[in-house]
């Protein structure tokens, strides 16, 4: 049972971002869920790959133990950092941008686009 | 050597060089830059021709990266492929012409269209970037390298939609985009995890050949089926898809086309390939379906009353998508009934498929003339424009080919292409096929209106001065126009050619599957 406890973390973070995203008015949390999100995703891939009593999946440091952790999840995981922080970067940067023109963050009173 | 062999990484390899290259270029100046842009397009098109003409002489294609050979997919005592694996069948090489078709002409289009702004050395990185993540989504073997390439695409475009920062609007259609392309990836790299954890495997051919169906690949199924009908702009969820489509510079709009076919290959791979006959229940094909529907008929009734020539064009988009997804939808629902799928599923498949790459090249024409009207004239509402025909002759002729393939107008592509999916679709129910039709009739209204408005009637008086685009505009357009007239003038050779060899490989699970669990050679 407590093996699965990282899946349900998972789940109410994974959760609590689409709320955040879909209800929050205020860009910047936007991005902050956004953010949340893809840590959730990450912590999914990492509990994916963790095997009880496993030791580092290194060729020549692997010491005593006969069970390793998979490392490709943990590859995954580093390639979706890297992918996430770009996306935040350039959320934050057009939120910037959508600043300097409008004078406000509010999504409500971002609305040139519409029909 | 034999190149042949290093042609699906060269596709790639081509334009991430160009990207990087770009702002090094650009210290020398704005000839040496432009040269290179050009290069590079054509050169990633001709590799795609290539690779195209090598896969249906010799059958799939693949490629292993990092490996101790390009050609050993399975290496010795290893039941299931560990390494990132290109994999192009006779559908990926299809999409894959088509988006370099697409980007070769957006490319050409915008060394004029682009000319009178700064960050140019950046314009290009970026849509060499974009063309690179959206031909490493269709060759790609393995689902978490679509995942990546479909990040690389998407990163590359938030910044060229926004390339007009200036724009207020061009700022929120790229945000907009962002936020719903990031939240449809993360549901990607959620699937990805899901067959990750049941099969220990991420290539997909692998994953298909074990594929049991139970909660877990449901999940994956319905996350990935959800998101990539997201960002291929299917109805619900396509209210990026027009902000996006009229505030990106135009020779990025033609590209973005291409690159929303990328997402609707996912979808037909992952849901014919991957997943296959396993799907069992009809739930997920006549979800499809739903989506083709609601996206035709919602898509066209939303454009009819739209006055931005760009944001028209955009809601023509969603409708058009509505035909690929139900053509393919049609096709995955009777893809475990032998009988059926002989009689029309088949057509369904080859219609859907042969639909996506005619809309690519009408589409992006479309846009394109689009764009070259807001460069002669500045102006996007139809409302200002009037009598355009005298001024511009070329343009007018071009974009009136694309409306009449658009609106589906014997013997113009669109029509075959049409033509299949309304025969098709009545054999599974007739309602089907008069949404279908119905939508063609409102598509074909909506498009003489915006020629009549836009190039017909009087010429209004602050117009006087406007001229025909320049060259490489038209150039660009030209190239488009050009693969319509063909595909309209040899309808017979380019189904039998181009679409049917495209389809039969997308039903073809086994030879997927095969090419790659076959053997070490």
């Amino acid at each position: 049972m407590i093996g699965n406890a990282p899946f349900f973390v998972v789940g109410v973070l994974f959760m609590m971002a689409l709320v955040g995203i879909f209800m929050s008015r205020n860009l910047i949390k936007i991005a902050i869920a956004v953010t949340i999100l893809g840590s959730s995703v990450n912590l999914f891939l990492v509990s994916l790959g963790y095997r009880a009593g496993g030791s580092v999946p290194i060729h020549f440091l692997a010491g005593e133990g006969e069970v390793m952790v998979l490392p490709t999840p943990q590859a995954m995981t580093l390639t979706a950092i890297v992918i996430a922080l770009a996306v935040t970067a350039l959320l934050l940067s057009l939120i910037m941008h959508v600043w300097r023109h409008y004078g406000t963050i509010d999504v409500d009173e971002v609305r040139r686009l519409r029909g | 050597m034999n190149w042949n062999e290093h042609l699906p990484a060269l596709l790639l390899a081509l334009p991430l060089l160009g990207a990087f290259l770009a702002p090094l270029c650009s210290l020398g100046g704005k000839t040496v830059r432009n040269a290179m842009f050009m290069a590079i397009s054509f050169l990633t098109l001709l590799v795609a021709f290539f690779l195209w003409r090598t896969v249906l002489a010799e059958g799939i294609q693949y490629y292993v990266m990092g490996g101790e050979g390009s050609r050993l997919s399975l290496p010795s005592g290893m039941a299931v492929p560990v390494r990132i694996i290109l994999e192009v069948d006779a559908l990926s090489a299809f999409m894959a012409l088509c988006g370099a078709i697409a980007s070769f002409a957006g490319a050409l289009f915008s060394l004029n269209y682009m000319s009178r702004f700064t960050g140019l050395s950046r314009f290009a990185s970026l849509y060499l970037l974009l063309t690179a993540g959206m031909l490493g989504m269709m060759i790609t073997g393995d689902i978490f390298n679509f995942f990546v390439f479909i990040e690389v695409s998407s990163i590359a475009s938030f910044g060229l939609i926004a390339f007009w920062r200036d724009r207020p609007a061009a700022v929120e259609a790229s945000f907009k985009y962002a936020l719903i392309s990031q939240v449809g990836s993360m549901f990607i790299l959620v699937a990805a995890g899901c067959l990750y954890g049941r099969y220990n495997m991420l290539n997909m051919a692998a994953i298909g050949s074990a594929l049991q169906m139970g909660t877990m690949e449901k999940l994956a199924l319905v996350f990935l089926v959800g998101s990539l009908a997201m960002k291929c702009g299917a109805f619900p969820m396509h209210m990026w898809l027009p902000d996006g489509y009229a505030e990106a510079p135009t020779g990025v709009t033609c590209l973005l086309v291409a690159v929303s076919q990328a997402s609707l290959y996912g979808l037909a791979r992952v849901c014919f390939s991957v997943y296959g006959i396993a799907i069992g229940s009809a739930f997920i094909p006549w979800m499809i379906i739903v989506f083709g529907l609601a996206s035709m008929f919602f898509g066209v009734a939303m454009a009819v009353v739209q006055h931005d020539m760009k944001r028209l064009i955009g809601y023509h988009s969603v409708s058009q998508v509505g035909y690929m997804l139900l053509g393919l939808g049609v096709g995955l629902l009777v893809l475990g009934d032998p009988r059926a799928m002989a009689e029309f599923g088949m057509t369904a498949v080859t219609g859907g498929l042969f639909h996506a790459f005619n809309y690519t090249m009408y589409k992006a024409l479309l846009f394109l003339a689009a764009g070259a009207v807001y460069y002669a004239t500045g102006k996007r509402d139809l409302n200002d424009m009037g009598g355009l025909a005298r001024k511009m002759p070329y343009t007018a002729v071009m974009f009136l080919i694309a409306s009449a393939a658009i609106s589906g107008l014997p013997p113009f592509n669109g029509f075959v292409s049409k033509l299949l999916i309304y025969e098709s679709s009545f054999a599974v129910h007739p309602f089907l096929a008069v949404v279908a039709l119905v939508t063609s009739v409102l598509t074909l209204a909506s498009f003489v209106k915006v020629f009549q408005t836009a190039f017909l009637g009087p010429e209004k008086g602050v117009l006087a001065g406007v001229r025909e685009v320049p060259p490489a505009m038209l150039a660009g357009m030209a190239v488009l126009t050009v693969v319509v007239l063909g595909l309209t003038l040899f309808p017979s050779w380019s189904l039998s050619n181009v679409a049917e060899p495209a389809a039969r490989a997308l039903v073809d699970q086994s030879g997927y599957i095969g090419a790659i669990m076959g053997g070490g050679m």
